[in-house]
């Protein structure tokens, strides 16, 4: 596309250079600090004390370390998962049905996105501590996942939404006019159409419960604690770089997860990328 | 009505309302087993409306459909022996060719290996053999065309409903798959119900046409019928194109037109009914008439006019001749032995009867 008349040049394209550059380094600074600390031979973050390792060997032998984060990603997946289900249902129902109270539903769908987190923390304490009574559970993975679950919902559906939206209803007519059922329609056709949403919403919502830390804080229970919640204790004693580099490990688990879900995605041969 | 037996689809006073929208109003019709018919109207005049009803995607509001004979009212569409293609084909956009032209099949319980023989066949017929593995985004326009077409066709439909499927290709290509349409329609024997808002299409490729308007039924009847004796002005004006000369019917033989000039023209109007002559440009004979007044034609078919403009259209030449109190347009071929009249030229426009024809509103 070069020499097209809509791009900016002389003055304009390099302040627009520079910027980019500016909004790269505002981004990245913290992360390559950040990784550099997490090899520093030095209890103090930003005095550099020599490479060393010590850092990762204590997060391995820290047996509390381990456990919040198993316990990370036993939150993680298990809400993903239903979280994927019941967004992906209620997305379709949005979009393809036509039901009373449609409107309304869509709205309230919306609300955990803008609600804010201590506010959705607050109503949930309050609610679970009702709820304890009545059913009996107690504090820890159970309110964690069922909260989890509550926020991740809406960020699907909204994901899922965007794909199914995009795809043409025609698709399914075009499915039931080549002899198949619905339920066929809705498995061979639909499905796989909508899967690179479904795909995002996942991935959306397992990285919003691993990163989740005032909504776990409020209903987790004693002796429950999930790595962002147990990272968040430890700064309060002193910063060291163990923090730093369980974040390194954090950032690499996420990179890898993106990186995993965009090689499925390429794998399926840009399935569905034109719905 | 025509007089066909065992009609492959038949509507009898079928309408569909959304709403307070009537799309399609009080329909009666019968398309015959192995015919080319051509369902053609202005934009939202009800066609798709009347295609999806008898692939059971949309169910009638009132009225009977059957097909080969069977109620299918409220059949769904998987459970009717018809197929469609698409208007923007709806291709599945994550499958390859040959899975899309093997979906139907496999749905109907196929196996595998055979359900992928037929559609290779299909693909075949096509003229797409080779690209089985390809994505439909990897397709051009009337590629994907006639992926639609055999992805339908592989399930030996009955009747095949084909709604605009030319509308989204370049006129070259059009007239090529038009020919290639035809071509198939005839060796397979399959009815063909298509739909489309060119009427050069329609009366090219069809046995039969209806035309239709604000969800009625105007007209049906054959490329000919329909040209040479539209069943109202709204059809005249329509199909083809055409001079509408008021008027208002003196008897069975006669109409007299606006400046009280009476020309033969029979018609089945009542004496009194407000009407036009409807006269086709190429139907029109002009001759230079020099400075004779008299009324030309035999029995009254013609009028006086003056040459105001002359177009040149390369095959043809189109005249806007003024008549004592409108313009007419008149073709004639553009050929060495066709005298060009000018501009200013005093002429005599004739015509024969079957050139014209009196349609009320
Ligand atoms: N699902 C629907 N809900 C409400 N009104 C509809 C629906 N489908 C069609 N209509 C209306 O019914 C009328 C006929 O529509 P239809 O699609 O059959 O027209 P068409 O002849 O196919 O037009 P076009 O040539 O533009 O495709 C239009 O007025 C349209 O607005
Ligand atoms: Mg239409």
């Amino acid at each position: 596309m070069s020499g097209s008349v809509v791009r900016p040049t002389g003055k304009t394209g390099r302040l627009l250079a520079a910027n980019a550059w500016l909004v790269y380094l505002f981004f990245y600074a913290p992360i390559v600090v950040l990784v550099i600390y997490s090899f520093s031979d030095s209890r103090n973050v930003g005095v550099w004390g020599g490479f060393t390792l010590d850092w990762y060997e204590d997060f391995g032998n820290s047996r509390q370390a381990k456990g919040a984060l198993t316990n990370s990603l036993k939150v993680a997946v298990a809400s993903t998962v239903v979280a994927v289900v019941l967004g992906t249902m209620s997305a379709l129902a949005i979009e393809r049905y036509r039901f009373r109270g449609r409107a309304f539903f869509d709205a309230l769908l919306y609300l955990p996105v803008i609600v804010p987190d201590v506010t959705m923390a607050v109503m949930l304490l309050l609610f679970f501590a009702e709820a304890a009574s009545l059913f009996g559970f107690s504090k820890g993975f159970a309110t964690i996942t069922l909260s989890h679950i509550a926020f991740s919902i809406s960020f699907v559906s909204i994901v899922v939404r965007a794909r199914i939206s995009g795809m043409s209803e025609q698709l399914e007519e075009a499915a039931m006019d080549l002899y198949a059922t619905r339920r066929q329609a809705f498995r061979y056709v639909t499905l796989p159409a909508i899967m690179p949403g479904i795909t995002g919403g996942a991935l959306l919502a397992f990285t919003l419960s691993l990163d989740d830390v005032v909504i776990t804080e409020f209903v987790t229970g004693p002796g429950w604690t999930t790595l962002p919640v147990f990272v968040f204790g430890l700064i309060r004693k002193g910063v060291t770089p163990l923090i730093n580099a369980i974040s390194v490990i954090m950032l690499i688990a996420s990179m890898g997860l993106v990186a995993l879900s965009l090689l499925a995605e390429r794998a399926r041969g840009d399935r569905g990328s034109e719905a | 009505m025509e007089d066909i037996k065992n009609p492959a689809v038949e509507l009898t006073g079928v309408t569909k309302r959304f709403d307070d929208v009537i799309a399609v109003d009080t329909i009666d019709l019968r398309i015959a087993d192995g015919e080319f018919f051509a369902m053609l109207g202005p934009s939202g005049c009800g066609k798709t409306t009347t295609l999806r009803m008898i692939a059971g995607l949309e169910f009638p509001t009132q009225g009977s459909l059957k097909i080969f004979g069977d109620e299918v009212g409220t059949l769904p569409p998987n459970k009717r022996p018809v197929n469609t293609v698409f208007q923007n084909y709806a291709l599945f956009p994550h499958m390859n060719v040959l899975d899309n032209a093997s979906f139907g099949l496999r749905m109907q319980g196929v196996d595998k290996g055979e359900a992928a023989q037929r559609a290779r066949e299909a693909i075949e017929m096509v003229r797409l053999g080779g690209m089985e593995k390809r994505k439909p985004n990897q397709l051009s326009g009337g590629q994907q065309q006639r992926v639609a077409l055999a992805r339908a066709l592989v399930n030996r439909p009955k009747v095949l409903l084909l709604d605009e499927p030319l509308g989204a290709l370049d006129l070259k290509l059009r007239q090529e798959m038009q020919h290639e349409l035809k071509e198939l329609q005839r060796e397979l024997g399959v009815s063909f119900v298509f739909v489309t808002h060119d009427q050069e299409e329609a009366l090219t490729m069809s046995d039969r046409i209806a035309v239709m308007d604000h969800g009625k039924l105007l007209q049906v009847g054959s490329p000919d019928e329909i040209y040479e004796h539209p069943a109202n002005r709204f059809v005249a004006d329509f199909i083809g194109q055409t001079n509408f000369l008021d008027g208002t019917v003196r008897d069975s033989e006669t109409v007299v037109l606006a400046n009280g000039s009476a020309v033969a023209a029979p018609s089945r109007h009542t004496a009194g009914t407000k009407v036009a002559l409807s006269l086709r440009p190429e139907r029109i004979i002009i001759r230079d008439r020099g400075d004779n007044e008299a009324q030309p034609g035999t029995d009254g078919r013609g009028l006086n006019g003056v040459i105001r403009d002359v177009t040149y259209m390369g095959n043809s030449l189109a005249y806007t001749v003024a008549i004592d109190w409108m313009e007419v347009e008149v073709r004639t071929e553009n050929r060495p032995s066709v005298a060009r009249l000018n501009p200013g030229t005093n002429v005599a426009l004739t015509w024969l009867d079957t050139g014209a024809s009196v349609v009320a509103d």
